[in-house]
């Protein structure tokens, strides 16, 4: 397997305090890679390593076999990789419409036709014209996270990064994010690294995923092991049992 | 089983420049000493409805009901020292982040005992022991030095734990949690609804157990309350839960990515405006 992305031997520290330590992954061309744990996990630590976004201490990111350097990060990457970010309320330029939130990207990266564009990326991702000289605080949290997954995807990257992409929203608006990301993965033959918290999320969307544990990956495994309960980690188990929910018998022990 | 809460047409209404907006509009149910759930989206009116029965509502909003009686005191024409007498003491809350709800410059201790010093007369070190014995309670290690932290200074498992002991330690007779364990991870959701669900049955409160999990709350509550746009769609033993009528509730059952079931595209839900009538 060709790696499309990889993280070798990847450290992150805030002074003294490891937020990922030694971690290496390997994802696959049109793969769709998840990344589960707690919060404190080092998960979202390692998607924003990726993008630039985390003080790297030592290890190397290679993208498409290319190491990438540590802090520094070109624009020809950033057309080629985008992140989706886990708040909407926190995400969107307040003061912006979204047709002003849609165009920064093209203007960063000198894309023409703005207006054909924009008009598709919110046909895209299910919101009308209507949509595009709406300011973000006129629309709902789902919305909204059109809008983000509109303008991640505007400048057609090949690779999302997504940081929890439903978390803040309703069980049955999740519903209709995850199908749009199941859908334009599908037609633009995208590579996702996602991160969740949710195993029943990650399972749905990713082939494969990673478990993450105190800055570190405790088990590499795919899916289809994961719902056959094919484990290794008692860590992983004590997942799976707090992902199916409240039992009370268990409790009352 | 004796009623302790009667909720009868309750409504509450926010004027707004472009109008007024009815957040809960016609909620019914009674409450004994049990657990209830109340399941909806955001915007659903599941909180206010708790609000309004804790008297936390905004002072601009407009609040009506037939009824809404706590044993007995009608919560509408009670004047509002007779409210804060009643909340904390005997009707009680738990929010959802302990990030935002517990006082940053406070410690926790000190916190868990201005409720307890509030409602009881007691002196501080009795109250200082029963503090800690309520943290042991929650199931907090090392009370004693929890005592003296500030809520930044433990884990949100931990924080939500405080605020369950701060929550209890006057001993209510209804508690109303609103998303007790969303903002917390999987695992350690589990070991607060845990301890949760002990101390309500130990000492016999009502619980009003507002969440927007269904699954979540079938399995903590023995009855459940569906909301959508302010109103009550369906009500259902919880063990019912797999003969839900409404659209919507079944909905809300299926549209969870479920660990083993492999459903591409997953179920969404297919708003009808009837259901908002």
């Amino acid at each position: 397997m060709t790696a499309i992305v990889s993280a070798e031997n990847l450290t992150v520290a805030y002074d003294d305090f490891l937020a990922l330590d030694a971690v290496s992954i390997d994802v696959a061309p049109g793969e769709s890679f998840g990344l589960v744990g707690e919060s404190g996990s080092g998960k979202s630590t390692l998607l924003r390593a990726v993008a630039g976004l985390s003080p790297v201490a030592s290890g190397r990111i290679m993208l498409d076999g290319k190491p990438l350097d540590a802090k520094y990060r070109d624009k020809a990457f950033y057309r080629q990789v985008q992140m989706v970010f886990q708040d909407p309320y926190g995400s969107l330029h307040p003061r912006q419409t979204v047709d002003r939130l849609l165009q920064e990207p093209l203007a960063v990266h000198g894309i023409a036709d703005a207006e054909k564009r924009i008009l598709r990326a919110l046909d895209e991702v299910g919101l009308g014209s209507s949509f595009r000289f709406r300011y973000s605080h006129q629309l709902s949290g789902g919305q909204r996270q059109r809008i983000a997954i509109a303008r991640a995807l505007i400048i057609e990257p090949q690779i999302m990064l997504l940081d929890e992409p439903t978390s803040a929203l309703d069980a049955s608006v999740q519903a209709e994010v995850l199908n749009l990301l199941e859908q334009v993965r599908r037609d633009r033959k995208l590579t996702y690294i996602m991160v969740s918290h949710d195993l029943g999320v990650v399972t749905h969307m990713c082939e494969r995923l990673a478990v993450m544990k105190g800055g570190k990956v405790v088990e590499r495994l795919s899916s289809a092991d994961l719902v056959a309960g094919r484990l290794k980690e008692d860590y992983t188990r004590n997942l799976m049992v707090a992902s199916k929910g409240f039992v009370r018998a268990a409790s009352m022990a | 089983m004796s009623t302790m809460l009667t909720v009868d047409d309750l409504r509450v209404s926010f004027p707004t420049r472009t109008g007024v907006i009815e957040a809960v509009r016609g909620v019914s149910f009674t409450l004994g000493r049990e657990r209830l759930g109340i399941v909806g989206e955001s915007g659903s009116g599941k909180s206010q409805t708790g609000r309004a029965i804790m008297g936390l509502t905004p002072a601009h909003a407009k609040i009506s009901a037939k009824t809404l009686n706590f044993d007995g005191i009608d919560l509408l024409t009670a004047p509002p020292k007779v409210r804060r007498n009643l909340r904390g003491s005997r009707v009680a809350m738990i929010l959802q982040d302990p990030k935002y709800s517990l006082n940053p410059v406070m410690s926790i201790g000190r916190q868990i005992v201005e409720t307890l010093r509030t409602h009881e007369n007691v002196s501080k070190r009795e109250a200082r022991d029963r503090a800690i014995a309520m943290l042991e309670a929650v199931q907090i290690r090392d009370a004693g030095r929890v005592f003296d932290l500030h809520p930044h200074e433990v884990s949100g498992g931990m924080g939500q734990r405080a605020m369950i002991a701060m929550m209890l330690i006057a001993g209510p007779e209804l508690l109303v949690a609103d998303e007790p364990t969303s903002a917390l991870d999987v695992t350690v959701q589990l070991e607060v609804l845990g301890i949760l669900d002990k101390l309500v049955a130990e000492r016999g409160m009502g619980l009003i157990f507002i969440s927007h999990d269904l699954r979540l709350v079938s399995s903590f509550c023995d009855r459940v309350i569906v909301m959508y746009a302010g109103k009550i769609v369906e009500e259902l033993a919880a063990s019912d839960l797999g003969n839900a009528k409404h659209p919507y509730t079944q909905g809300l059952l299926n549209c969870m990515p479920m660990l083993g079931t492999d459903r591409h595209p997953l179920p969404v839900l297919d708003r009808q405006p009837e259901w908002a009538l």
